[in-house]
């Protein structure tokens, strides 16, 4: 039997999927790509729930890692180049779809899906979580346990969304605003793997030494290829808007709408 | 032998590019080969904050110029603007020019780490050094070549 989160995945897949269906059926295009992206993201959410990878996650750091970085790195990708935000508004009466596309310039989302502020919420909780005692609080509160696990989906999805997402963001910073904020969260992962590494964070787990650095090097390797794949596609869409443009003039670049 | 450059052809931007390129790619060089293959510096050296940090942006930096820089050619290829004389000397001097500032800057200024835990490590930061500035010299004269026109490093 699913457990609760792999059940949310799969109705978050079932809606997705009637979304796409009704789409297609209304003889507008969506890309299978795009769900295909999707289903990746749900399949890796509902691998990284599992029954042994849970187990793995609660007596080892090594599965904890990976547990963390499947729900907080690599699902995200697939869930936000899935574009689910367009397929909603695609899916939605013009007046509803006018009031989601209001509640994306709020100020609200605004200041949070700011790629400096969205760094700051997933990276920044990766810190707190291994440099305080967060961390082996969580292993005795389940509640703060599944809260970390819901911050980390959130917040990863969110990240990428700032950075690199297809779906519309209204008033995102220009691509170097982008570019620098990914540099500076990639070269922060980067520093926060050395760190757990070097000092052997985090502390009070009862892990050996040698589970310790595992951990750190599988975060500072994983994270490095979730990052790369979001540099990449931010790079894409640079691509795209430097042979969009007319020869002539500049216009800001904000990404596909 | 001149090669003809294309008309529009915007040797800045391609200098630009392949200068990020080779820049990543030494840096790669030196993570995958030194850090990783032969050891001889290792994942984590000196272990104060400071220098974990500039490692991490080292790292990050890497990756970025070399995506980077990627792009740029492949915007450049796709309008036909590459300078192909430029490509050579460019790479080149930024594979050269971080050479030279890992072992001057990073080894011996900031003493993040050392090229090899040995004694008379002056004889391997020679090495790392003066190998650095002779690829910068090769990237140089190809330059001069590339700009009067003479460009035969590559097509």
């Amino acid at each position: 039997m699913p457990n609760l989160a792999q059940w949310l995945a799969l109705l978050a897949a079932a809606l997705y999927l009637a979304g796409a269906w009704r789409t297609r059926r209304a003889g507008k295009p969506w890309s299978p790509w795009r769900s295909a992206s999707f289903a990746a993201g749900i399949v890796t959410l509902i691998v990284a729930f599992a029954a042994p990878l849970n187990a793995f996650a609660h007596h080892d750091l090594r599965g904890h890692m990976l547990q963390h970085l499947l729900v907080g790195m690599f699902a995200p990708l697939g869930l936000v180049f899935g574009a689910p935000m367009s397929l909603l508004l695609r899916n939605l009466a013009p007046a509803r779809a006018r009031a989601v596309v209001g509640l994306l310039g709020s100020v609200p989302v605004r200041v949070l899906s700011h790629p400096a502020s969205a760094a700051l919420l997933d990276i920044g909780g990766m810190y707190l979580l291994y440099m305080t005692s967060l961390y082996t609080q969580s292993l005795a509160t389940p509640w703060l346990h599944h809260f970390i696990h819901l911050h980390f989906v959130i917040s990863g999805c969110l990240f990428s969304w700032a950075i690199a997402g297809p779906d519309p963001a209204p008033h995102r910073p220009r691509w170097r605003t982008r570019l620098g904020v990914l540099f500076l969260a990639m070269a922060a992962h980067a520093t926060l793997g050395k760190l757990m590494y070097a000092w052997l964070l985090p502390q009070g787990t009862g892990a050996a030494i040698g589970e310790i650095q595992a951990a750190a090097q599988w975060m500072y390797y994983g994270g490095d290829l979730a990052e790369l794949v979001l540099l990449v596609a931010l790079m894409q869409q640079w691509l795209h808007w430097r042979r969009s443009r007319p020869a002539a003039g500049r216009r800001p670049f904000a990404g596909p709408a | 032998m001149s090669i003809p450059q294309p008309s529009h052809a915007n040797p800045r931007r391609t200098l630009l590019a392949s200068v990020l390129i080779g820049i990543g790619c030494m840096a790669a060089v030196d993570e995958i080969v030194f850090h990783q293959l032969l050891a001889w510096h290792h994942f984590v050296d000196r272990d104060t904050a400071f220098a974990l940090a500039s490692d991490g942006l080292l790292h990050a930096g890497e990756l970025v110029l070399l995506v980077t820089g990627f792009f740029m050619m492949i915007e450049l290829h796709g309008a036909s603007r590459q300078a192909p004389g430029y490509r050579g000397p460019g790479f080149l001097l930024g594979a050269g020019g971080f050479q030279v500032f890992d072992g001057v800057v990073d080894h011996k200024i900031l003493r993040l780490h050392q090229v090899r835990y040995v004694d008379n490590v002056w004889l391997y930061d020679i090495a790392w050094i003066g190998f650095g500035v002779i690829v910068l010299a090769i990237g140089w004269l190809l330059l001069r070549r590339a700009r009067r026109g003479h460009a035969a490093s590559q097509r």
